[in-house]
């Protein structure tokens, strides 16, 4: 995932005098947000708190989107936006101190990290849930806290993440098509290695990019962090055949991966120094308006199975919360139940060539994801997708243990520092212990 | 007219006047430093997490961190990057002073110029660096292969202690200035007529720098290194852009530690408590500072 520098800006929508006046010049707008369910409150203003960066469009598209919703309801939005992985302090901050943006677009379990301070959202996952064809599973498992046992974010969508390789490289090391399977995709590696395109998985303390691949390959062989009740299940014979199958993945990597922040990958596969990565659409986005020379050469792919047969993609998890210290919740509702209707969404969705895959599943059918082979992938990414600390309760714990790199430094320990798989096991079995246990 | 004359003559008294004057600083002092400080003592001995206040836990957030081998080497690499770093700032920064106190031509701007990665923006510099570190892209490793010293690009960042070394570099090109400049501060304040006298009696070179300099040195010295220690024991821009504590937990330092712990992991008692654990070092070192100060 790209990690850009931290760019912060603010981007004001009209100001709610002009806004009403668009709003009488428009009313096929003004009429589009009287059909919503969630009035605003009178005088109501909002700012929000976004991440950025990653594709231009995105930025572009959510802004128009949001002028439109200022002329239709007069409501006017501040849009902050952050680097990705500021968002989640900056999230967390706001919580402690009660004060700040009136909603967040945040990442993965942020919103269980403080579902007390969060406003209630059933009302609206259910009306977006009923007129969108339902969720994909992830979105309960990313939005629906079961300590506090009700919605406390509305499911947006992920940043799906798919292998990008380079076709011409993969036919030189004797694939035809890309792998099914993971020994196909070893395979693979191992030609790519060997005619001087090596892999490149990060291995570092990258927030998304090594969370990404450690916990497919995890989940593919049957791996489990906890169980349904919380106790550990990390310690098991399916984790050690996933870290067997990463040393030997490890062996055709570049190297310095165990270094890899999020930018690394991207700064590597663009250069064209390894032949095979794991990244959201970006890298490609990237690669067809920077980097015209090797475009027509990159390809995606979803990510192979293991011996359990079915897909297990990792993703990076979008939602959007309200604080109940907001004075204008309904707006917030408003605002949000407008940005992921099918009017402002599909554009958005198209306009990013499908960065985001929404979390509705009405949304599979944009004829985006069918407009380039490479964007397919992407469109598939929520199908049988597990979630971080899988298969325990999501939550707090779940939550800390992502933070804290358990997985991806118990990948790293046996790739790099050479350490038994029983041994890194034993180790990541202790430290999920202890964040389970205090949280 | 008489009770404004009284108040007149009562600020006339040093000690009422004297106390006047220091009320605004020690509210600053009060309100910035002993509130944050004295409530971050308080926080770690509370079961708080983001947004719930917690109850008070006694020693029990310390108790769970002595026994997290992540702190203890968090903790463990915190001194061995300070000691390291302050070793290695010492050392150059008093060279440095040594050759910009010589009047060579462009002195003036080779001083000017030395200050600068003291100046810049940490973030700015760190992200530098990282760049100079990078596995693929290093343009360190570039030169190295150019002058046929490597073959290979050089992992800086990809193996725990080179990572770790890594760091300590970069902290003491950062914090280099801070020490030239201070022992150029110094060395300008010692008389010369010493050095003539030492040259008289016939003393070499090393030997006016070992029973001149050096001893005249010492109380800048204390300041330098008290106040440095404490700027690198708490370090967090340049690691948490370098390498985010990795790989493998290998950089954590007590503020990357209790950052994560605290921030992205809501377990605010816990993550104060380990904010608040250096704080013994910074004692031992702040009584040094004031000690220095006085003899001065």
């Amino acid at each position: 995932m790209k990690h850009p520098d931290r760019r912060e800006f603010l981007q004001s929508s009209a100001a709610g005098i002009g806004a009403a006046a668009l709003a009488g010049s428009f009313p096929a707008l003004a009429s589009a947000a009287d059909a919503s369910p969630f009035k605003p409150e009178k005088g109501a203003s909002l700012q929000l708190l976004r991440w950025t960066g990653f594709v231009k469009a995105d930025d572009i598209i959510w802004a128009e989107n949001t002028k439109k919703f200022t002329a239709a309801t007069g409501v006017p939005v501040t849009i902050q936006s952050l680097s990705w992985p500021d968002v989640t302090p900056k999230a967390a901050l706001a919580a402690q101190v009660g004060s700040g943006p009136d909603l967040i677009m945040g990442w993965n379990d942020d919103p269980f990290v403080y579902p007390d301070k969060l406003v209630d959202m059933s009302d609206l996952v259910d009306h977006m849930g009923k007129t969108h064809g339902g969720y994909y599973d992830n979105a309960r498992s990313y939005c629906f806290d079961q300590d506090v046992k009700r919605w406390v974010a509305l499911p947006v969508g992920c940043t799906g993440n798919a292998i990008n390789y380079r076709v011409k490289w993969m036919h030189e090391a004797g694939c035809n098509e890309f792998p099914k399977d993971l020994d196909g995709f070893l395979k693979l590696a191992r030609g790519l290695k060997k005619n001087g395109h090596p892999t490149g998985f990060a291995l570092g303390h990258a927030v998304g990019d090594s969370n990404s691949w450690t916990h497919w390959m995890l989940w593919a062989f049957g791996g489990k962090q906890a169980n349904p009740d919380n106790s550990i299940a990390i310690n098991s014979s399916e984790t050690n055949n996933a870290l067997d199958y990463a040393k030997q993945l490890y062996e055709t990597m570049i190297s310095g991966v165990s270094g890899w922040l999020d930018p690394s990958n991207n700064q590597a596969f663009l250069a064209g120094q390894i032949g095979m990565t794991m990244n959201g659409i970006s890298i490609w986005y990237v690669a067809k308006n920077d980097f015209p020379a090797i475009f027509p050469d990159c390809a995606n792919a979803i990510p192979p199975m293991g011996p359990v047969k079915q897909h297990t993609v990792s993703n990076n998890f979008t939602s959007a919360f309200i604080f109940k210290y907001s004075k204008f919740p309904n707006a917030a509702k408003a605002y949000l139940n407008y940005m992921l209707d099918k009017d402002q969404a599909g554009p958005w969705v198209t306009g990013m060539l499908g960065y985001v895959t929404p979390a509705l599943k009405g949304y599979a059918d944009l004829p985006i994801w069918t407009s380039n082979p490479n964007i397919t992938p992407y469109r598939d990414v929520l199908n049988g997708a597990k979630y971080d600390g899988y298969n325990g309760k999501p939550g707090k714990a779940a939550a800390q243990a992502l933070d804290e790199f358990v997985l991806v430094d118990m990948f790293a320990d046996v790739c790099v520092n050479n350490m038994s798989p029983k041994d890194a096991m034993k180790k990541a079995e202790q430290r999920l212990a202890t964040i389970y246990k205090r949280a | 007219m008489i009770a404004r004359s009284r108040f007149l003559a009562r600020l006339d008294s040093p000690r009422v006047l004297g106390y006047l004057l220091i009320v605004p600083a020690a509210l600053i002092l009060l309100g910035l430093l002993a509130y944050p400080l004295v409530l971050g003592i308080w926080m770690s001995l509370t079961s708080a997490t983001l947004g719930k206040p917690g109850v008070f836990v006694g020693l029990q957030n310390y108790a769970t961190i002595l026994a997290d081998p992540i702190f203890r080497g968090a903790a463990a690499f915190s001194v061995f990057y300070t000691v390291c770093a302050e070793l290695g700032k010492l050392t150059l920064g008093l060279a440095l002073a040594l050759i910009l106190n010589q009047k060579f031509r462009g002195y003036r701007a080779a001083r000017s110029l030395m200050l600068l990665p003291w100046v810049a923006p940490t973030v700015l510099s760190a992200l530098a660096w990282l760049w100079l570190l990078d596995p693929q892209q290093s343009a360190l490793s570039w030169l190295l292969i150019k002058m046929h010293l490597r073959s290979e690009m050089v992992d800086f960042l990809g193996h725990p202690w080179s990572a770790r070394f890594s760091l300590i570099v970069v902290n003491i090109w950062r914090g280099l200035p801070y020490f030239a400049i201070g022992y150029l501060a110094g060395l300008q304040s010692i008389s010369k007529d010493l050095y003539e006298a030492a040259a008289i009696d016939g003393a070499s070179g090393w030997q006016a720098f070992r029973r001149i300099t050096w001893p005249l040195l010492m109380p800048i010295t204390t300041i330098l290194v008290a106040f440095s220690s404490i700027f690198t024991l708490t370090d967090f821009q340049l690691i948490w852009t370098i390498t985010k504590g990795g790989p493998t937990d290998a950089t954590q330092v007590f503020t990357t530690l209790a950052y994560q712990r605290a921030i992205s992991g809501g377990q605010l008692g816990e993550g104060a408590a380990i904010a608040i654990s250096p704080i013994v070092f910074m004692i031992v070192l702040a009584f040094f500072v004031v000690r220095a100060v006085r003899e001065r």
